[in-house]
C-alpha cells in the first residue's frame, strides 16, 4: 500500500469497501434472520451483488488510481459471480422444493403458507419426468 | 483512511462468516445448510479481494477467480446430488 493516494482516491476507495463490508453483513444477517428457506434466499444475493461488486470495484480504482496498473481480474469475478448467482439459487431452490414434496424432515412451510401449485394440470419440474418434446426429454436415448 | 476502511472491511467479513456458520449448523433444512456454504464462498471471496488491497499484490485475484469457479460447481454438485441422487449421470 501507498501511502502518497491523492485524497479522492482514499475517500471513493474506503467508501466502496465500507459498502461492500455493510452489504456483506446484511446479505448474511438476512440468512440469519428471515423465517424460511424461500426468504433467505434473498439474503445473499445482496451480498453477492452489492457487496462482492463494490468491494471488486473497490480494487480497481485502488489498484489504477494509486499504484497506476489495470487489473481486470476482478471484473472476471464479477462477471463470473453474476452469471453464476441466479444459478445455484435456481438449483437450492429446486432442492427445497424437492425436499418439501417428498415431505423430508427440516424444510419447513413458510409463514406465507405452503408452496403454491403452477398453473395448468402439471407438477412442478423437480417432481415429474420431462414432457415429450422438452429438453429434459431423454426417451429413446 | 483507508487502513480503517481495510480494517472495517474484514471485520464485518469476519462476522458474515460467523452468521453464516451459525445457519450452517442449525440449519434446520438440507437446502438451508447448501445456501450457507455458497455464501460462505462468497464472504472468503471478498476477504481474498480485501487481502488484495491490503497487500498491493495482484495475485490474489486469481485465487479469488479460481474459488468463485470451485464454489459454484460445488453448490451445483450438492444440489445435484439431493435432486437426481448422483453428480454426472
Amino acid at each position: 500500500m501507498n501511502g502518497s493516494a491523492p485524497a479522492f482516491v482514499d475517500l471513493l476507495v474506503s467508501a466502496l469497501l465500507v459498502l461492500g463490508g455493510v452489504f456483506a453483513l446484511v446479505g448474511s444477517w438476512g440468512l440469519v434472520r428471515l423465517p424460511s428457506l424461500m426468504e433467505r434466499l434473498h439474503g445473499p444475493t445482496k451480498a453477492t451483488t452489492l457487496g462482492l461488486g463494490a468491494l471488486l470495484v473497490a480494487s480497481v480504482a485502488w489498484f489504477q488510481l494509486a499504484e497506476g496498473v489495470w487489473t481486470t481480474h476482478e471484473l472476471l469475478v464479477s462477471v463470473f459471480l453474476f452469471v453464476t448467482a441466479p444459478i445455484s439459487a435456481n438449483m437450492i431452490a429446486k432442492v427445497h422444493l424437492h425436499r418439501l414434496h417428498n415431505g423430508e424432515a427440516g424444510e419447513g412451510i413458510t409463514p406465507a403458507g405452503p408452496v403454491p401449485p403452477p398453473p395448468g394440470n402439471v407438477q412442478w419440474a423437480t417432481h415429474e419426468a420431462p414432457h415429450e418434446g422438452t429438453p429434459g426429454d431423454f426417451v429413446g436415448d | 483512511m483507508i487502513a480503517y476502511a481495510l480494517a472495517f472491511g474484514f471485520a464485518a467479513l469476519g462476522v458474515a462468516l460467523a452468521m453464516n456458520l451459525w445457519r450452517l449448523f442449525k440449519g434446520p433444512g438440507v437446502a438451508d445448510r447448501i445456501l450457507a456454504l455458497d455464501t460462505m464462498v462468497i464472504n472468503v471471496i471478498g476477504l481474498i479481494v480485501l487481502t488484495g488491497i491490503a497487500s498491493g499484490s495482484g495475485t490474489a485475484f486469481e485465487a479469488a477467480l479460481l474459488l468463485a469457479m470451485v464454489g459454484f460447481v460445488g453448490t451445483v454438485a450438492y444440489a445435484k446430488f439431493l435432486l437426481r441422487g448422483d453428480i454426472i449421470e
